[in-house]
């Protein structure tokens, strides 16, 4: 029997332990990596605000207003998000040298949602073996998701080719004899989706009876269409880019082919391409989204948008509602804030690529009902559902399930 | 053969809008000597300047004459401001100028009505033209008033006096000075009138290609390329070349196997530097003679 | 139209620089030298990789001096070139293995060959004619790049990914400092070479063929000949700065490698001062600054401050930095006297 003595010191050594161990993790020790500090949470970015693609700093701008409102509102976790954002001009050996500022000089925490496959391209290797984390870059290409050869890099929105699959899925099983005709941009874009077309029609890839690819450089891609209405086609893939997209769609009408027309999600927005090319002209026109358009009236009560639309008006006024780059920055920002939130006091690297692949069922307010985020340690793919719309009078309407478009790998 | 006549007729289609810009391209060239790269920027610019006068409710002939007005004085301005000052500059610096210019309009046009694209209207309707579908009424009018500005400039440079005087301005700046011409005042209204050629191209390309701060860029280098093809003294050449290097460009993309289609460009620009060095002035130009 | 010839009697389109003026005098070039060695030592690695690059963009604007200011002929298309010489090494780096520094002088010799044959055709354009012709090839460059034939050995449109090279012999500096100095060893040697070429018959050749090309064909100069050379040593050094550029970004695309960099480099030549081979490194910090400077005064009219910038410059000074030289040594000078 233990003397009084002894069961006294006992208790009080397991209490001093028992408290020890509780506030070790209550306490949730702060971790911080260069970037990251107890007022402030730096964030790098990289996007084309001028040159050929600066149609898409809207994006940055975006995200820059959507940072500023989560910092009026307290910040996360009690830090202010500090954006640093860099102009690339669509250029790779700009990109290397922005990213080795925003890195060595501005010593930002991560580097978030930089535009364009090329660019990305460039800085990859280069993150990666600094360990700095390359989130939700903005582009569809295939290889963001390669958690064991770039386990700092990830991606955001559907691939290029899983959304291919999908249009090929639909292919085979609505109209199997048919005889497609595709004009593709010359570029990552373009070849990306063609591919994965091709993976995706698999033994039936011979329904492809003509590829027409073009410039971002000509004027018109008339003639191309003028073609490609010759080979007899009856289905027509327009892997383009929102302008010649819109072309696209006026010059079919124009000459009167009336093939099944399917357009990329990339340029299926209402007001940046719909509306210009002319309402009337794209009836009957497929697509797949993953998010709300902004143009699209069946969303005008949706609680998700309206809040869009109130950030809109109070931060970035100027923000044409209709782009669907807005609803795109506005949505990716959203995730950035999530993961960031998710890795409360430990602010490390390490910690937000492991937050970032713990993503589970996340659904930011611009996703369509249905679509949700999920990542894990071997899926570096956030959004990979999709489903099929139709144009219709002036709005998409979507039919069908939402589709999964994951590649096996 | 169906294929070939098809390819031809949209080849003058869209060498319509080269012939537009080329010619732009000539009468800059006339009054200058010199190619100014901020063109198409500053034929974009007008368009867009007329696209929203048309916002705020002005009819589409109204806000053409108006920009039209606002194009010729633009581009007097812009000389007298920015160019005048560089006339005793070598050239080179001068192309500097041009490019300073360029970045300079491309970059306000995005801020003011950023990038995504605009529908423009065409006064001469979308239907097809005489029921071809190659051709609608829209590239029809186009190609027509293509060709009835390049016979107003030719009566202008031929038979008239100012025109003479531009001329004369443009080739020999000291004789022409010698007999009165006051040259400096020359190439402002060569200016003006480039400017104002080059807002009606604009205006006749939105309705086809959609209006954003990048449309003229393409559109520039085939305007260059078809007004070099025709002979840079050549009004009428510059309107035969934009035609040519449409039609060429077509057929090289249809028919040269594998790479036709990806090198559009360099083909078009390759035959052109061929026929330059058979016919170094062009098809059309006057031969120039060196003396030393 | 009318058949009358037009006769015309031209200012020479280039205007010509004196060959004593050509460099800078033993003093500058000392003060030059010494800054050029001693800057990596004080700054961070990211620095001393935007010096790297200033020192390669120095060389292509280099070779385009030599080309332009030298011997008269216009030239867009320097851009090609340079991708040339960046894939070459690119190439030779990854699929053959070859060491990065060997690379080198491989792509000089294959863009040397380009820009040779090029010059041929080139022959008989001059001025805007010449300009188009240029044009026309950077333009061609970057869609050559993306052609399906070559997709294996490019990488297509996905570009290729070269490893940095590490400082030899286990020398204590980083990589970046490593490349920095091997990149400046090489840039020297071209200079001199370079100021031994203008000034040597050739060089004579080149300015006579500049100022006047009747003239200097009526003198007996084998015209032909050296504007083919001139074409082809001035691709041969822009193939040299390519592959730097491929090693010190560690990436080629196609497009890293269109117009814009060819006007850039147009644009640092006319900034540095025509034919003025020191303006070169002048002209290169102006191209790779100065849009910095115009991103950081506004990003969303950066362009538009660019162009400002730019016309301020060719404003106060429209014959480059030569011109602030000349005026500081003649300053120098009454400073000398009094």
């Amino acid at each position: 029997m233990l003397s009084k003595q002894k069961l006294r010191i006992a208790a009080f050594s397991t209490a001093v332990i028992a408290f020890a161990a509780m506030s070790g993790s209550a306490l949730a020790q702060k971790k911080y990596d260069t970037g990251a500090t107890d007022t402030e949470i730096k964030i790098g970015n990289i996007m084309p605000y001028s040159g050929p693609a600066s149609a898409y700093g809207v994006i940055g701008k975006t995200e820059e207003a959507y940072f500023k409102k989560i910092n009026a509102e307290g910040g996360i976790n009690g830090r202010k998000i500090n954006f640093i954002t860099y102009d690339d001009a669509y250029s790779p050996p700009k990109a290397v040298e922005q990213v080795r500022k925003l890195v060595e000089s501005d010593e930002v925490l991560l580097v978030f949602n930089s535009l364009g496959t090329p660019s990305n391209s460039a800085i990859q290797k280069y993150l990666n073996s600094k360990k700095v984390p390359q989130l939700f870059v903005a582009t569809g290409a295939t290889k963001w998701n390669d958690p064991k050869n770039f386990p700092w890099t990830m991606g955001w929105q559907p691939s290029y080719q899983s959304e291919a699959r999908i249009y090929a899925k639909y292919l085979m099983k609505e109209k199997p004899n048919a005889k497609i005709a595709i004009m593709y941009q010359n570029d990552d874009f373009g070849k990306d989706y063609l591919k994965g077309l091709k993976d995706g029609l698999g033994a039936k890839a011979s329904m492809i009876i003509a590829e027409e690819s073009y410039e971002t450089s000509e004027p018109t891609i008339d003639n191309h269409i003028v073609k490609l209405k010759a080979t007899g086609a009856d289905v027509f893939l327009n892997i383009a880019t929102p302008k010649f997209a819109a072309q696209a769609i006026k010059k079919l009408a124009e000459i009167e082919w009336k093939p099944m027309h399917i357009v990329t999600n990339v340029s299926a927005s209402v007001g940046g391409v719909i509306k210009p090319a002319g309402f009337e002209n794209a009836q009957g026109i497929l697509s797949a989204a993953y998010a709300k358009d902004g143009a699209d009236s069946q969303w005008d009560n949706d609680p998700g948008m309206k809040k869009l639309f109130a950030f809109l008006e109070k931060y970035y006024p100027d923000a044409n509602k209709l782009d669907g780059a807005v609803v795109f920055g506005y949505g990716v920002a959203q995730t950035m804030v999530k993961v960031l939130e998710m890795c409360g006091d430990n602010l490390t690297r390490e910690n937000v690529m492991k937050q970032a692949a713990s993503l589970r069922d996340f659904t930011p307010d611009t996703l369509l009902p249905g679509v949700k985020i999920n990542t894990s340690a071997t899926d570096f793919a956030p959004i990979e559902q999709l489903q099929m719309m139709r144009f219709k009078g002036e709005k998409w309407e979507l039919f069908g399930d939402i589709i999964s478009g994951e590649l096996s790998n | 053969m169906e294929l070939f006549t098809n390819q031809i007729l949209a080849g003058i289609a869209t060498g319509a809008i080269y012939a537009c810009m080329a010619l732009a391209v000539v009468m800059i060239y006339q009054a200058i000597d010199h190619l100014n790269f901020a063109q198409g920027e500053m034929a974009m610019f007008s368009t867009f300047f007329s696209w929203q006068l048309m916002q705020w409710g002005i009819p589409y002939w109204w806000a053409f004459l108006i920009t039209l007005a606002f194009s010729f004085v633009g581009g007097v301005l812009i000389e007298r401001l920015l160019f005048k000052p560089l006339a005793k500059a070598p050239i080179l610096t001068n192309v500097a100028g041009f490019i300073a210019l360029f970045a300079i309009i491309n970059s306000v046009a995005g801020l003011i009505w950023d990038f995504t694209i605009k529908q423009y209207p065409t006064p001469f309707g979308s239907s097809p033209f005489l029921g071809s579908q190659l051709i609608s009424t829209h590239q029809a009018g186009m190609i027509g008033v293509t060709v009835g500005l390049l016979i107003l400039l030719y009566f202008f440079f031929q038979f008239t006096r100012m025109g003479l005087a531009m001329r004369a301005a443009a080739s020999l700046p000291e004789s022409a000075r010698l007999v009165g011409i006051n040259t400096s005042w020359m190439i402002a209204l060569g200016w003006g009138m480039a400017a104002a050629i080059g807002s009606i191209a604009g205006i006749l390309i939105a309705p086809v290609v959609f209006l954003e701060p990048n449309m003229m860029g393409g559109v520039l280098i085939y305007g260059f390329a078809a007004a070099v093809l025709g002979g840079l003294t050549s009004p009428l050449g510059a309107v035969v070349g934009g035609f040519l290097v449409g039609i060429f460009e077509n057929l090289a993309g249809t028919y040269i196997p594998g790479v036709g289609n990806e090198l559009k460009l360099p083909i078009a620009l390759a035959l052109i530097i061929t026929v330059l060095v058979v016919k170094p002035a062009g098809l059309f130009g006057r031969p120039i003679v060196k003396r030393v | 139209m009318s058949a009358v010839q037009e006769v015309v009697t031209e200012a020479p389109a280039v205007e010509a620089v004196p060959k004593r003026a050509m460099t800078l005098g033993y003093g500058a070039s000392l003060i030059m030298l010494a800054l050029l060695i001693a800057a990596p030592l004080f700054v961070k690695n990211f620095i001393i990789f935007q010096l790297t690059m200033l020192l390669i963009y120095g060389l292509a604007v280099l070779a385009l001096n030599i080309l332009t200011g030298g011997s008269g002929q216009f030239s867009l298309g320097q851009s090609a070139f340079y991708a040339v010489g960046a894939y070459t090494s690119a190439i030779l780096m990854e699929h053959v293995g070859m060491n990065y520094a060997l690379t080198l002088p491989v792509a000089g010799i294959v863009c040397f060959g380009f820009g040779f044959l090029f010059g041929q055709p080139a022959l008989r354009l001059s001025g805007v004619y010449l300009a188009l012709a240029t044009f026309a090839l950077a333009t061609a460059m970057p869609q050559l790049l993306k052609l399906g034939y070559f997709e294996h050995w490019t990488g297509g449109v996905q570009g290729l990914v070269v490893t940095k090279p590490d400082a030899p012999f286990g020398l204590p500096m980083s990589q970046d400092m490593w490349l920095y100095y091997f990149t400046l060893a090489i840039t020297i040697a071209i200079y001199i070479f370079s100021v031994n070429l203008l000034k040597s018959r050739s060089g004579r050749a080149f300015m006579a063929i500049r100022d006047n090309e009747i003239a200097a064909s009526a003198m007996g100069i084998d015209v032909a000949l050296y504007k083919t050379l001139a074409f082809g040593v001035s691709a041969g050094i822009t193939g040299v700065a390519g592959g730097l550029g491929a090693i010190a970004v560690q990436f080629v695309a196609p497009d890293g490698y269109t117009i814009t960099l060819a006007i850039s480099l147009f644009l640092g030549m006319v900034v540095g001062g025509v034919g003025w081979l020191p303006g070169s490194i002048v002209g290169s910090a102006f191209i790779i600054f100065v849009p910095n400077i115009a991103e950081g005064i506004s990003k969303g009219l950066s362009g538009a401050v660019f162009g400002v910038l730019l016309f301020l410059v060719i404003f106060l000074v429209p014959h480059g930095a030569r011109q602030v030289a000349i005026v500081a040594q003649q300053l120098i000078g009454k400073l000398k006297r009094n």
